[in-house]
């Protein structure tokens, strides 16, 4: 009944040459990441071993394994998180069952994106006039680890208040309706339903704060101390910071070695990422609601 | 009728668990002016000290080493900043918008939720590692490919610079074009466009305050990265005139030379300086951005 005219021939042609053109696009883009990703596997497989993760860095860091530096990337790690989630997630808090449409939380909301946006060098000069300097703790584990949960402050926040916001509010009123405090719902029926959102944001805030270099670069993280802290006011070596090292400071070292490194700091940060991604899509599944 | 006094132990707990989650609201907003105030307070001695505008504006001379006559001439690390920044937006918008149109308009099910989750950990890779990714991988790639003797250039930065803006760029403009309600489409088909007419007639138009906007923190994103460009620049003072040129920008100027500085000596104060300009020039981008995204929810 319907014959396509020469003009409808025409717009279909145009049609499937934008679908490709714009498939290609995104194809180019998301290709880097599989070529980097088989690159160091190919070149940084071959220094990785048991011993590369137990040992300490020897022969000038030209040799010997990467462990003070993993060890000391879960301590900022951690402390960072010690750090940011309460803040984080009191914010989130505020911001979705709190905050009124006023100028105030206009003023947050802008905060949080600036936050997001500083360079992180300024996050760094930040944390050494601030943490390192005013407030004395010296280059360390506890300033660097401060000036990065600041840094990460906004994925705490913006991936909490989205899982807050994702609890249907008829579950606030019934709550309410049975007497309870605003506090007591939001700690007994809110919290509980959101938690495992909350979680995913953790993960990936673990996963930025273990792949970042500059804001540790003068707070706390050290070139090379091949021992381990003793407390959060020690310096420590990290991981993104060795790579940094080995791949422009250090004369002579094989190249196998800081591929492996940087293979073994995008191993973590890629599945502590995908981590993340899973819960996310094993929570849509199961949401009853 | 008498009121019964509900000021209980969970009143109190009430009171005391809003006033503290209020406090951790306004956290945001005391933590950015605490960025502002302590890397200032670094910094003044020497914006107060005569810093010579002209010369830190429009002078290609960084030499805070001299130990004659230091000069602190930003001009050739604004340069480098903004011809490694402009390069990778240029690379970037295309590639960002037209991923973000196949992602929000073309691809369906799991295709798209594949794609999503590839650029998501696109969006994953540490700085430090797209660094370490110019220095071995692209640098000699860009010496065979176009014949020169160096390939730690404004053209290295600026393609690792386009991959790392990529990410946030695509996600924004989908929201974006996400955001276009679905009757807009639905006319323009019943019109009998195609689905590339209606993108390019309907969608398109609609999102761009937020297309503007996701351009916006790309480029801010490109602009304060710091590790990957002090590593894949180059790193060396100079007003390019080409994209082979080997350049130095700010952010990487702060990181190499803070370490080798005393506190509160000049060259110090300089580099804090420089971290007010980073600061000034990240909050003017993501205040547009936030209000030219806020124009679209009020239209």
């Amino acid at each position: 009944m319907f014959e396509p005219t020469e003009l409808n021939a025409h717009n279909w042609r145009i049609e499937q040459g934008m679908r490709v053109l714009f498939l290609g696009m995104t194809l180019l883009l998301v290709l880097p990441v599989v070529i980097i990703l088989a690159v160091l596997v190919y070149k940084g497989g071959p220094a990785l071993s048991w011993a590369f993760l137990t040992e300490n860095p020897t022969g000038g860091m030209t040799t010997g394994g990467i462990f003070p530096a993993l060890m000391g990337t879960i301590a900022l790690v951690l402390v960072a998180l010690i750090a940011s989630i309460p803040v984080g997630v009191a914010a989130a808090i505020y911001l979705s069952e709190y905050a009124p449409d006023n100028w105030l939380t206009r003023l947050i909301n802008l905060a949080i994106i600036n936050l997001a946006g500083v360079p992180s060098i300024v996050h760094a000069l930040f944390g050494l006039g601030a943490f390192v300097l005013f407030f004395g703790f010296g280059t360390s584990i506890l300033a660097a680890s401060l000036t990065l949960a600041i840094m990460t402050l906004p994925v705490v926040i913006v991936s909490t208040r989205e899982s807050l916001q994702a609890v249907p509010q008829p579950f606030r009123e019934a709550c309410w309706n049975m007497g309870a405090t605003r506090w007591q719902t939001i700690a007994r029926v809110v919290l509980p339903n959101a938690i495992s959102g909350i979680l995913t944001g953790i993960i990936l805030e673990v996963s930025r704060t273990a792949g970042e270099t500059a804001p540790i670069m003068f707070t706390g993280a050290a070139f090379f101390l091949p021992f381990l802290p003793e407390s959060v006011f020690d310096q420590t070596m990290a991981l993104s910071l060795h790579l940094f090292v080995v791949a422009t400071q250090v004369p002579n070292v094989p190249e196998s070695l800081p591929y492996g490194v940087a293979l073994v700091l995008i191993g973590m940060v890629l599945i502590m990422n995908s981590a993340s991604i899973a819960l996310r899509m094993v929570l849509r599944n199961r949401k009853k609601w | 009728m008498q009121h019964e006094d509900v000021r209980d132990f969970h009143w109190y707990v009430d009171k005391a668990m809003a006033s503290l989650v209020f406090l951790g609201g306004i956290s945001a907003i005391v933590f950015i002016i605490g960025i502002f105030l302590f890397i200032t307070r670094e910094g003044l001695g020497f914006i107060t000290d005569g810093l010579d505008l002209r010369e830190f504006f429009f002078d290609p001379a960084w030499r805070p080493t001299s130990d004659s006559n230091p000069t602190y001439g930003a001009f050739a690390l604004i340069a480098g900043t903004a011809s490694i920044t402009g390069l990778a937006v240029l690379l970037s918008i295309p590639f960002s918008i037209g991923a973000a149109i196949y992602i929000a308009e073309f691809a369906q099910g799991r295709t798209r939720e594949i794609l999503k989750i590839l650029i998501e950990l696109l969006a994953a890779i540490p700085s430090v590692v797209w660094g370490f990714i110019g220095l071995s991988i692209m640098n000699p790639l860009i010496i065979d490919m176009f014949d020169v003797p160096v390939g730690l250039n404004i053209l290295n930065a600026g393609v690792i610079l386009a991959l790392m803006a990529a990410p946030i760029m695509t996600t924004i403009a989908e929201d974006a074009l996400k955001a276009v309600p679905d009757r807009y489409r639905e006319a323009a088909e019943a019109l009998g466009a195609t689905r590339w007419q209606v993108t390019l007639k309907v969608v398109l138009p609609a999102a761009k305050h937020g297309l503007m906007a996701a351009v916006l923190l790309g480029v801010g994103r490109g602009f304060g990265e710091t590790m990957a460009v002090l590593m894949a620049s180059g790193h060396s003072i100079n007003v390019p005139d080409s994209i082979f040129d080997s350049v130095r920008a700010l952010t990487a100027t702060i990181a190499a030379e803070l370490g080798e500085t005393a506190v509160g000596s000049e060259h110090y104060q300089a580099l804090f300086t420089l971290g007010i300009l980073l600061f000034a020039v990240t909050f003017i981008i993501n205040l547009t951005a936030d209000l030219v995204m806020r124009g679209i929810k009020r239209s």
